[in-house]
């Protein structure tokens, strides 16, 4: 049994630096690499790399049909955006984060998020992304994006979300 | 006082009671009896004078004492307790024998008597009987010993004695119950573990909420607790130890591990391990670390439970397409599905009597709290509601507790997690007055009592 207080490895550091460097507004003039086109209203520049610069380029979200795992045409789309955008960045690391509606119970949603993180993330693999850049994690029904208890929210919610890490 | 007592010297974990057995009482034929097996019986009125004491501080306490005594036993459903504006005798009249007339006179069937005394060294003597009142004798008889500020659970351990003897069935009142603290709004809740007192008393948080936990699970000695923590952005299960405070990863697994539960003699923890999306049982010697696999299927396998007597595991999997209960051998061989209604099944927690498994069930968009028999005869439905999830028995059976979420408007508003309770005849339906939401409840054993000599 490993002691928590001892057994904090902090995986991704790297990761980590990269995420609070992305996190810094950049002022003006951020153009370098040219970014993955799209968004950036003018005023502040998207850094290259950045989860700011994903959104920009594709949705970060796909959809699950219910109690489901399988990719739709739609998700496909949005996964081959997705894997393309990180070709262009080799050093960028994700994590997917599956995630249900809250129409499930508790411990079969956190098997079923994390097959859908798992779906999203062999797709990304399947169209050319290493692998070792995609972490997945299930929260199951604990995060949900949209908060109202009808079919219009809980189809948002049955998601898989690619961030950067 | 003309009884002869024999002491047995009982050390508790958490308080020093001492107890002791007043003999003398004969076990009469033809006792007063409730039978708990029938549904929405007529409460039996019990009338429960104050304890009074030698000054006002220890008849606060036996006034207090009578409280919790009366809270436990009208909350069961099977008792109700008289105004004790009714009563003809009081409760300093009463001495050795009570006037039955007077008690019979206000239909009490049943009587609680007590009084509460200091000794030398600062503890509380705590002396309580029950009376047949019309059989016009002593049921039960007993005295305790303990620390002033521990007669709360006192008061529990006369509850248990008192059902014990008017039902013929164990108690189930001095136990605790661990369960998720929830608060903030559903976007971004904030849930924590808490222990309480079975009714609701000593309510406590033993994590910061600093980080995501789940569905927690008491060990059988009730010196840990088993629960799914997501620290370090890794979702795994840990082993919360109640007496340090520290927790502790268990083993060290390449996926998530989610869905623990002590096995009946808390040797081993059951568990959900996801590999490649995959999830399936293991189970983890605590003592060797070894880990056996139990399922070997692409369903998804979790929610696992020993029956009592740890020779079966049940569990709810979607390999046959959706989501059902299954039963096998704890060797994880013989599978067989048990549920086969209408609609998913999930959940399956196996009774401490080991007569019945109880589980959740959707259905419609509904959800339900119900139970089966092991073989998955006998489906009974007990709750419905928008989201009634995760049953818990008592230690004997006959009381489960869940939770139950409320829908949320467009904004996220109204909705929230309570814990409620119902007795297994699917009467006596109650929300436990937790302090905020709550959700994922965990009843513990009888809080144990060592042997003394």
């Amino acid at each position: 049994m490993r002691k928590v207080s001892m057994g904090l490895k902090l995986v991704g550091m790297a990761a980590a630096v990269f995420l609070l460097a992305a996190c810094e507004s950049t002022p003006q003039g951020g153009g370098a690499g040219g970014g993955g086109g799209g968004g950036g209203s003018g005023s502040s520049a998207i850094v290259p790399g950045s989860q700011a610069d994903l959104e920009a380029t594709t949705s970060n979200r796909v959809l699950f049909g219910l109690d489901r795992h399988d990719l739709t045409e739609e998700a496909r789309a949005v996964l081959q955006a997705q894997a393309g955008w990180m070709a262009k960045y080799p050093s960028v690391m994700v994590t997917v984060a599956g995630n249900c509606d809250e129409r499930g119970t508790r411990e079969h949603n956190l098997a079923l998020g994390e097959r859908r993180a798992n779906s999203a993330k062999d797709y990304l693999v399947s169209q050319g992304v290493d692998a070792a850049r995609v972490t997945t994690i299930s929260y199951g029904k604990e995060r949900p994006i949209a908060l109202c208890s009808d079919e219009s929210c809980w189809s948002q919610n049955r998601n898989g979300t690619t961030t950067v890490n | 006082m003309t009884q002869t007592y024999w002491r047995m010297i009982l050390r508790m974990v958490a308080g020093a009671v001492a107890l002791v057995c007043a003999q003398g009482w004969q076990p009469a034929e033809a006792q007063l009896r409730i039978d708990i097996t029938q549904g929405n019986v007529d409460p039996m009125p019990i009338a429960i004078p104050y304890f009074m004491g030698p000054s006002p501080k220890e008849t606060t306490v036996g006034s207090e004492m009578v409280g919790v005594i009366s809270g436990n036993l009208s909350r069961s459903g099977l008792f109700r307790p008289l105004d004790p504006k009714s009563f003809i005798q009081k409760a300093d009249a009463i001495g050795t024998l009570p006037r039955f007339g007077d008690w019979r006179l206000i239909n009490a069937q049943a009587l609680v008597t007590g009084g509460v005394t200091t000794e030398a060294d600062g503890r509380l003597r705590v002396e309580f009987r029950l009376w047949d009142v019309f059989g016009e004798q002593q049921m039960e008889g007993r005295v305790f010993f303990t620390r002033s500020d521990n007669w709360r659970r006192v008061a529990h351990l006369i509850s248990d004695k008192i059902y014990e003897r008017l039902t013929g069935e164990t108690g189930y009142f001095d136990t605790r119950i661990v369960f998720v603290s929830e608060s903030g709004t559903k976007a971004a809740r904030v849930k924590r573990l808490a222990i309480m007192d079975q009714d609701a008393a000593n309510q406590r948080f033993l994590t910061s909420g600093r980080h995501l936990v789940l569905t927690p699970r008491f060990s059988p000695a009730m010196h840990q607790i088993t629960y799914l923590s997501y620290i370090n952005d890794k979702p795994r299960v840990y082993i919360y130890d109640i007496n340090t405070g520290q927790q502790e990863v268990l083993g060290d697994f390449p996926g998530m591990t989610f869905a623990p539960r002590f096995s009946p003699s808390g040797d081993s923890v059951i568990m959900s391990m996801a590999r490649n999306g995959n999830s399936d049982i293991y189970v983890m010697n605590l003592r060797t670390r070894a880990v056996v696999r139990l399922s070997h299927s692409p369903a998804i396998d979790t929610s696992p439970y020993f029956s009592p007597d740890s020779q079966y595991v049940t569990f709810n999997s979607d390999r046959g397409g959706m989501q059902q209960i299954y039963v096998m051998r704890a060797s994880g061989l013989d599978v067989k599905r048990i549920s086969f209604g209408d609609g998913r099944y999930a959940t399956p927690v196996w009774s401490p009597r080991g007569d019945l498994i109880a589980f959740t069930k959707i259905y419609k968009g509904r959800f339900y709290i119900g139970v089966m028999r092991p073989d998955g005869s006998g489906e009974r439905l007990l709750t419905e509601s928008f989201l009634d999830e995760g049953p818990t028995w008592s230690p004997n059976g006959r009381v489960l507790m869940f939770f139950r979420e409320k829908p949320s408007d467009s904004r996220g508003l109204g909705g929230g997690s309570r814990l409620h309770s119902i007795d297994l005849t699917g009467y006596n339906e109650r929300e436990i007055p937790t302090l905020g939401d709550a959700s994922d409840p965990a009843w513990s054993p009888l809080i144990p009592l060592p042997e003394g000599g």
